[in-house]
């Protein structure tokens, strides 16, 4: 295990790779418009599919005809639910409630139900509107409450009650002795409406059989494996039969992480046809699509002494979780679990609950149920330092929590750089000369947040390692690196040429990284929760320092040294003490090739098992928490009530930044996707219709709303990741929506308790300031859930275990 | 119905019989294999599939390919010159201001018609050129110092 460093790139002066400000490795292709994504291939004989979705949001399906379909020129196949096993699938094993085409019932508008496959785009179009479908129409469950009322009908019939997919409820010590010891208890009521990834690629695949049997899946997914997996169980073939290749994403944010039905439809189709299928989904498809960002209702209480230290927090969170299951389960925990990881919180409380209405499945977005209770609890304390009048950046600085510890619900941390971070945007943006002392109408707020590098646990039960990395070196002295991992543009092809690049001492385009395909790369398990380049990066390390291991053998036998003496970089093995002394890499690699055999060499990485024994405890374990705190200026225009973002100041605890390049990269843009977020991105319907399922409509900011930032970052060493690196990609999202709302506040003294925050309702607020009114608007009322008894866990420093415990509370035990 | 239709494309004259109602993104994806030509929503909203028609950005999804047979066309495969890439092409590779890349054939050729007409622009100017052009990655930052980076070594190279 490495030194845990202090903040600041520690002693990796002599790294060539790690912590340089390197190009990507897939850049070049990129920019010269090269780069094959899945919408891009052709293959000979192919066929061209179309999906016919529902337009009911709910209904029964009495029939479908797809006589007139099947018969006009040009048509191959079409396809109904009938055409497939009866086997239903879904990301999470709880949640096996999805099917390739709906057979008996739709559940939202865009609901799939059948397919054709035809010589061209525009026939098989034509085709899929002559199916006629015959539906029933049930009642339209639009909104939570309206899904909870008794006789309505049910969307599924499994789950924790009507309508309801999941109820949790866990406590964590004593919230009502802590609200009793506390000189201030506040209680608010937050709302974050839905809103969706948007990436700029819509989803493609392209399927082809082969006369052996054999089906190979090429489609811009960001979980091959476990599309794998999914199209192994539905087809009803071994998964040694079929090969998925993920194409790199044009851009995924989460929205690329499902088995999705266009996927199976096309393997169903091929195998129909005999011929290549692809399908491309419109734009207004994606919309539908979706599986994006929940709208979750919240409630918090908060029990904190004077000096603002948090002595109880009670947490409640409504999912609106659309017709499926999707990542749901993990969605509703995320909610809950890592509430407890930025500030020290001694006894906590959770309820979640996630509710099935009719409207397209809500699954994982940047940051995977994290933003959203982020949001209601930053702006919460913004308050309640407000209410103790202390300084907001200060008062979370004080309270921050320390490096290797463990939190109430028994998450294990390692390092944090959060009060770095705090200080060091603080002092940019000249916090304290702004904090209420602009003029009415401009103003800043302060947010600081926690993310995982990487969840500790797949989303199947298993043993197995989460990434793999195969290793060849040719005798020319190229390596070939082969990894599960796909490229969304987070740069994860890079890193694993720079770790391995790194470790054999060559230059990153000495490797050809081949990413992303089950018959030739070990298993990784995709790119999400953000623990691509811990994971990857370990296990790339891991095999590379095998190899090394081999090369500095038959070096030292040449030259007549011990294997430690040498030094690996520059593509040179040579003498540390006397680096004329040396080989060249590929006589080196040819040296060892003929000691010990081919070359080649496999790592892999599996999380430490952390988890505690309670159900629910493998959500919110990763081997490393990142850590953020950001600052925004804005300005607010009382009479039109838009906001102008003048400035984000971000500060970025990501551990070691492999290519600090690409980690500003992350930090901005998950910045621009939380100001998106904050100010305008909605998913709202109305008839069970999609309202904006446009790029024009669905407003998402441009050059001019995207402000200047100054991204900062705070290196952290962490033990755990390779060369001590954390996570970049989805953590420095979370502060940036609390932040303005906080800003907003400061600006013109509203309180927009609700996300996105639109000009209407920063009007609806001042009138009612006008008026001496509560000059607030959100929510302020909650659906009729009642949770069970908790499940009550007593706190590590009481059970290092964490198992669940029949007593009601047992002794209160203060923390260490 | 099909008709003969013939394009100059990167300075070679290509021929295709196309259904008259094909986009000009079409044609250049589907019938030339200009697939780095990207689509992000087929209706004018995005940005993505902007080419260049005489030296001026267009929405290549809004255009059919009749309304350009006497222009000249470039693609993001017709930036690169005999010495390399275009300067803007290096630019984005070396600054990370290509991330999934989706969107970054748009945006080279959005930004190469700005620089052709106006060597030195000001960030507020890229700004603006670019306002047209979604992406979701970048959150702009390294967008716009690519092209401004790209703007002072072509005004160096002068």
């Amino acid at each position: 295990m490495e030194p845990v460093g202090a903040p600041g790139a520690p002693e990796q002066s002599a790294l060539s790779v790690v912590g340089h400000p390197l190009p990507k490795v897939d850049a070049w292709a990129k920019v010269a418009g090269e780069t094959k994504y899945a919408d891009d291939l052709t293959l000979p004989r192919m066929a061209y599919a179309k999906i016919l979705r529902a337009r009911h949001p709910h209904a029964r399906i009495r029939g479908v005809d797809t006589s007139r379909a099947a018969t006009l020129p040009g048509v191959y196949a079409v396809v109904t639910g009938r055409d497939f096993p009866p086997i239903k699938y879904g990301i999470m094993p709880v949640s096996q409630d999805e099917e390739p085409l709906c057979v008996d019932r739709v559940r939202f508008v865009g609901d799939p139900v059948a397919a054709v496959a035809a010589v061209d785009e525009e026939t098989a179009e034509r085709a899929m509107h002559l199916i006629e479908v015959e539906y029933e129409p049930l009642p339209a469950l639009m909104a939570i409450d309206q899904a909870l009322r008794d006789g309505t009908p049910r969307i599924h019939e499994y789950g924790d009650g009507h309508n309801i997919h999941k109820l949790v409820s866990l406590e964590f010590g004593d919230v009502e002795a802590g609200f009793r010891e506390a000189d201030l208890v506040r209680e608010d009521v937050f709302f974050f409406e839905g809103n969706t990834h948007l990436p700029m690629e819509q989803h493609a695949a392209v399927a082809q059989g082969g006369p052996d049997g054999k089906l190979t899946l090429w489609s811009s997914t960001q979980t091959p494996h476990y599309v794998h997996r999914t199209l192994a169980r539905v087809l009803g073939l071994p998964m040694s039969r079929i090969r998925v290749i993920a194409t790199p994403n044009g851009g995924g944010f989460g929205g690329k992480s499902d088995p999705f039905q266009h996927e199976i439809v096309v393997c169903r189709l091929a195998q129909l046809t005999g011929r290549p299928v692809k399908v491309t989904l419109t734009r207004e498809e994606v919309f539908y699509t979706h599986r994006g960002r929940h709208p979750v209702l919240m409630w918090i209480k908060t029990g904190v002494r004077r000096d603002g230290a948090i002595l109880a927090l009670h947490f409640r969170s409504y999912l609106d979780g659309g017709a499926y299951g999707s990542y749901g389960v993990a969605s509703t925990f995320y909610t809950g679990a890592l509430q407890t990881v930025t500030y020290k919180v001694p006894r906590y409380k959770f309820e979640g609950c996630r509710v099935f209405t009719n409207k397209p499945p809500c699954g994982p977005k940047r940051g995977h149920g994290t933003p959203q209770p982020r949001f209601a609890l930053e702006a919460h304390l913004d308050k309640i330092a407000e209410d103790l009048s202390l300084d907001p950046a200060e008062m979370r600085r004080r309270h921050a929590v320390d490096e290797h510890t463990k939190t109430v619900n028994h998450l294990t941390i390692t390092t944090s750089g959060l009060r770095a971070c705090i200080d060091r945007v603080v002092e940019a943006s000249g916090w304290r000369d702004k904090f209420r002392k602009l003029p009415f109408g401009r103003g800043v707020g302060f947010a600081a947040s926690s993310y995982i590098s990487g969840a500790g646990l797949p989303v199947y039960w298993n043993d197995l390692p989460h990434s793999g990395v195969m290793l060849k070196i040719d005798r020319g002295g190229g390596v070939a690196a082969f990894c599960g991992s796909i490229d969304i543009g987070q740069g994860s092809d890079s890193v694993l040429a720079y770790v391995v690049a790194e470790v054999l001492g060559i230059r990153p385009e000495d490797i050809r990284v081949v990413t992303a395909d089950t018959d030739l790369t070990p298993v990784d398990l995709g790119s999400y929760s953000s623990r691509v380049t811990l994971m990857t990066g370990n296990a790339a390390k891991e095999a590379a320092e095998k190899l090394r291991g081999l090369l500095l053998d038959a070096a030292a036998k040449k030259l007549e040294v011990s294997p430690a003496a040498l030094e690996a970089r520059d593509r040179r093995i040579f003498v540390r003490d006397d680096p004329s002394r040396g080989l060249a890499f590929d006589e080196a690699a040819r040296l060892a090739e003929a000691a010990y055999g081919t070359l080649v060499a496999a790592g892999s990485y599996t999380p430490p098992k952390r988890a505690a024994k309670f159900k629910g405890a493998g959500v919110g374990p990763t081997p490393a928490y990142s850590y953020t705190a950001c600052v925004v200026e804005l300005q607010v225009d009382p009479e039109t009530g838009e906001i102008r973002i003048d400035r984000v100041w971000i500060a970025h605890d990501g551990g070691t930044a492999i290519n600090p390049l690409l980690v500003e990269g992350q930090v901005e843009g998950s910045v621009y996707m939380g100001l998106g977020e904050a100010l305008m991105e909605e998913q709202v319907f109305r008839h069970g219709l999609h309202k904006i399922p446009s790029m024009l409509e669905y407003k998402s900011p441009t050059t001019l709303e995207t402000p200047e930032m100054t991204t900062l970052l705070v290196q952290t060493r962490d033990p755990e990741g390779p060369y001590g690196a954390k996570e970049a990609g989805q953590g420095p999202l979370l502060p940036v929506i609390p932040a303005v709302a906080n800003a907003v506040y400061d600006a013109v003294g509203v309180r927009i308790d609700e996300v996105p925050i639109t000009p209407e309702k920063i009007l609806t607020a001042l009138d009612l300031r006008t008026q001496g009114r509560p000059r607030r608007v959100g929510p302020d009322r909650l659906p009729p859930v009642r949770f069970p008894e908790p499940v009550r866990v007593p706190p590590p420093w009481v059970d290092p275990e964490g198992r669940a415990s029949t007593a009601v509370h047992g002794p209160e035990r203060p923390r260490p | 119905m099909r008709s003969l239709i013939t394009l100059r494309v990167n300075g070679e004259r290509h021929e295709a019989a196309v259904p008259v109602h094909k986009t000009l993104l079409e044609v250049l994806r589907e019938d030339l294999g200009f697939t780095g030509t990207k689509h992000g929503c087929e209706l004018g909203e995005c940005g993505t599939c902007t080419v260049l028609v005489d030296g001026a950005p267009v929405l290549s999804c809004l255009v059919l390919p009749v309304e350009c047979e006497d222009a000249e066309i470039l693609t993001v495969e017709g930036m690169a010159g005999p010495d390399g890439l275009h300067p803007l092409q290096r630019a984005f590779a070396e600054l990370g201001a290509a991330q999934c890349g989706y969107c970054t054939p748009g945006i080279l050729l959005t930004a190469k018609a700005l620089l052709d007409s106006r060597p030195r622009p000001t960030r507020d100017e890229i700004r603006a050129t670019l306002v047209g052009n979604l992406c979701r990655c970048t959150g702009y930052s390294k967008i716009l110092d690519a092209v401004e980076l790209a703007a002072g070594r072509m005004a160096g190279a002068r």
